[in-house]
């Protein structure tokens, strides 16, 4: 069975001024795919994810996500993909419910299918007696499943997480990647970032980021035999170690 | 227009959670338009007067007592010489010095012409400008009324004279607040119009929602009316809120169109949401778009012919109120409630205040960019 290619990057680079941030990236991801994209801070991975989701212009090289194209049809993607940015990207300000509604607004969903959605979903998250408060009040741990969970209320093919547990307990996060499982089993493509190793071992595919540079991309266990390591720590100290760029 | 609408509940949710819009949109204007035109107040009164009075004789006495009687000034001291008196201006004890000297009575009775010298602390040119017009004025009178005194008036009028009656149109008693209120009504709408959206978009850059924003398939200009919409509603409110006080306080009815104002007051707001809309796209701050904002609306309101007219400004800064928005609404808002001008008379300031709005909203869409 032949998979379904859903990102195509070739040479993709991206230049700002003598910088070059990213450097001529290759890659393929398939269908239903865990792809795990690491690197050390400053290694370039959030420009990439940039270029991805059609919120930065790329310098050169080409790409295609869910089969649009990363220059010309950035609104097409847009449909297609779910996005959740390094920083918390749902408003405080407004109920755990006002938040499902105006993102299930936004990408078109009627009123009538938005509240089973949310419906189903608060259920999911065991957060419905939750529904009506300030999201400004809930737990970080809560605050990033919910923001998950909302980036992929609307079923996009691809979904891109920009280091989505930074600073979450261990298990949340443990729940965290449940409900990443849950949606690459429907088949939604999970486009990750991370500096936590125990959670590359989750990946399908990991691919190493060092100086703009993918050094490195395999199954986490065929990276552990090349490079003859005991774990992913292991893999990603042997190749981040050689990185000249000062981490941010 | 439905994701609009989507848009909208949120915006004004969001609007109505936030404490501090209600202090900026009621609380604020009411205060300002209670204390402003107190303040804002041209009319030169309590000038300190310092007599140095040489003669001291019954004609020094009455010129004394009638010009402290004028209501203009305030008599704070007497000195001996003019050197100390000026040591009392030096000191902000005196702003005007009147001098009689010695021989004045005998002078003005033998000769039928006496001398008095003013000096006046010129720092205020304003208050030292009317001050020393008041004094003069009041020595003319003094003068005139010396004379009638003396002369038995000749049968017929040996030199015909020319007599100036003004009568003062629009504002008859000249009250300085009925001028000052609407233009005050106009410079809360400019901060309304050019922070409160322009901090509410650099608001979202900074917490980071606008990436989610941007990655979604809304249209730039979506985004853009759903931020505009609730501020322009929020400044008609303010501007009705404003017009409710001028009455009840001020007891300013407008003699024109309350319709006419609010229809300019809608195209004023525009124009400004669409200043403060492009300030947030070059912001990445609230702090930035805080400053850039009072840069613009002190220049809008200096600039506007709001405390100095804008007839006396150099030709260079003329040109500059062409652009205003700002200027052309202080104008026309005095012309409704003051003179009851129509429509036909502030058209040319009303095609411009829209003009101005499509060239800044325009520029503001442009320049937001969804993709970097």
């Amino acid at each position: 069975m032949i998979k379904e290619i859903v990102i195509k990057a070739e040479g993709l680079t991206k230049r700002f001024g003598d910088f070059i941030a990213v450097n001529k990236i290759s890659f393929n991801v398939e269908k239903g795919e865990i792809f795990g994209f690491l690197g050390a801070n400053g290694a370039g991975k959030t420009t990439a994810m940039r270029m991805l989701c059609g919120l930065s212009i790329p310098s050169s090289g080409k790409a295609a996500v869910a089969g649009f194209d990363v220059y010309k049809q950035t609104e097409n993607i847009k449909q297609n993909i779910g996005y959740m940015s390094q920083k918390f990207s749902l408003y405080e300000d407004l109920t755990v419910k006002e938040n499902i509604r105006f993102y299930a607004g936004i990408y078109g969903m009627g009123r009538a299918s938005a509240k089973e959605k949310m419906n189903n979903l608060l259920v999911q998250l065991k957060m419905s007696n939750e529904e009506n408060n300030l999201v400004k009040s809930l737990p970080l741990g809560w605050k990033q499943k919910l923001a998950f969970s909302v980036a992929i209320l609307h079923q996009p093919k691809i979904v891109f997480l920009d280091e989505p547990t930074g600073g979450v307990d261990p298990v949340t996060r443990r729940e965290f990647w449940n409900l990443i499982y849950d949606a690459a089993e429907k088949g939604i493509t999970v486009f990750v970032t991370t500096h936590y190793m125990d959670e590359a071992e989750y990946c399908n595919r990991v691919s190493i980021m060092v100086d703009g540079v993918i050094e490195a991309l395999d199954t986490p266990s065929n990276l552990k035999k090349n490079y003859k390591a005991a774990s992913m720590d292991e893999v990603f100290l042997q190749l981040a170690r050689g990185a000249k760029r000062s981490s941010d | 227009m439905k994701k609009l609408l989507v848009i909208l509940e949120k915006e004004f949710r969001q609007v109505f959670r936030n404490p501090s819009i209600y202090r900026m949109v009621l609380i604020m204007p009411v205060i300002q338009l209670l204390v402003f035109p107190f303040a804002a107040n041209y009319e030169v009164k309590n000038v300190k007067l310092s007599i140095v009075d040489h003669d001291h004789s019954s004609y020094s006495q009455k010129f004394i007592s009638k010009i402290s009687g004028s209501g203009y000034f305030k008599l704070t001291s007497y000195q001996p010489s003019y050197m100390q008196a000026m040591k009392s201006i030096e000191s902000g004890a005196a702003d005007l010095i009147i001098e009689i000297p010695k021989g004045f009575e005998k002078d003005l009775v033998k000769n039928n012409a006496a001398s008095m010298l003013i000096a006046v602390n010129a720092v205020n040119g304003v208050q030292a400008n009317l001050g020393g017009a008041y004094a003069a004025s009041i020595i003319r009178d003094f003068n005139a009324g010396i004379r009638a005194n003396w002369i038995q008036p000749p049968a017929f009028n040996a030199q015909p004279a020319i007599e100036v009656t003004s009568s003062n149109w629009y504002n008859p008693t000249m009250d300085y607040k009925i001028f000052m209120v609407p233009a005050i009504l106009v410079t809360l709408l400019t901060m309304i119009g050019s922070i409160m959206a322009a901090l509410n978009i650099v608001h979202e850059k900074e917490i980071g929602t606008i990436e989610q924003i941007n990655v979604s398939p809304i249209s730039k200009l979506q985004f853009i009316l759903g931020k505009l919409i609730p501020f322009w509603i929020l400044g008609l409110v303010t501007l009705t809120l404003g017009l409710l006080v001028s009455w009840l306080v001020y007891g300013i009815v407008p003699v024109g169109s309350l319709g006419l104002i609010y229809v300019f007051g809608m195209v004023f707001l525009f124009t400004l949401l669409g200043v403060g809309l492009l300030i947030s796209t070059f912001a990445e701050t609230q702090t930035q778009a805080t400053f850039v904002s009072f840069f613009v609306i002190m220049l809008f309101m200096l600039l506007g012919g709001l405390y100095t007219p804008i007839e006396s400004m150099p030709g260079w800064a003329k040109l500059i109120t062409k652009v205003n928005p700002v200027a052309y609404f202080i104008e026309v808002i005095r012309m409704i409630i003051l003179k009851g001008s129509g429509f036909a008379d502030v058209k040319v300031q009303f095609f411009s205040v829209l003009a101005l709005g499509v060239f800044f909203n325009a520029w503001a869409v442009f320049n937001y960019r969804k993709r970097s």
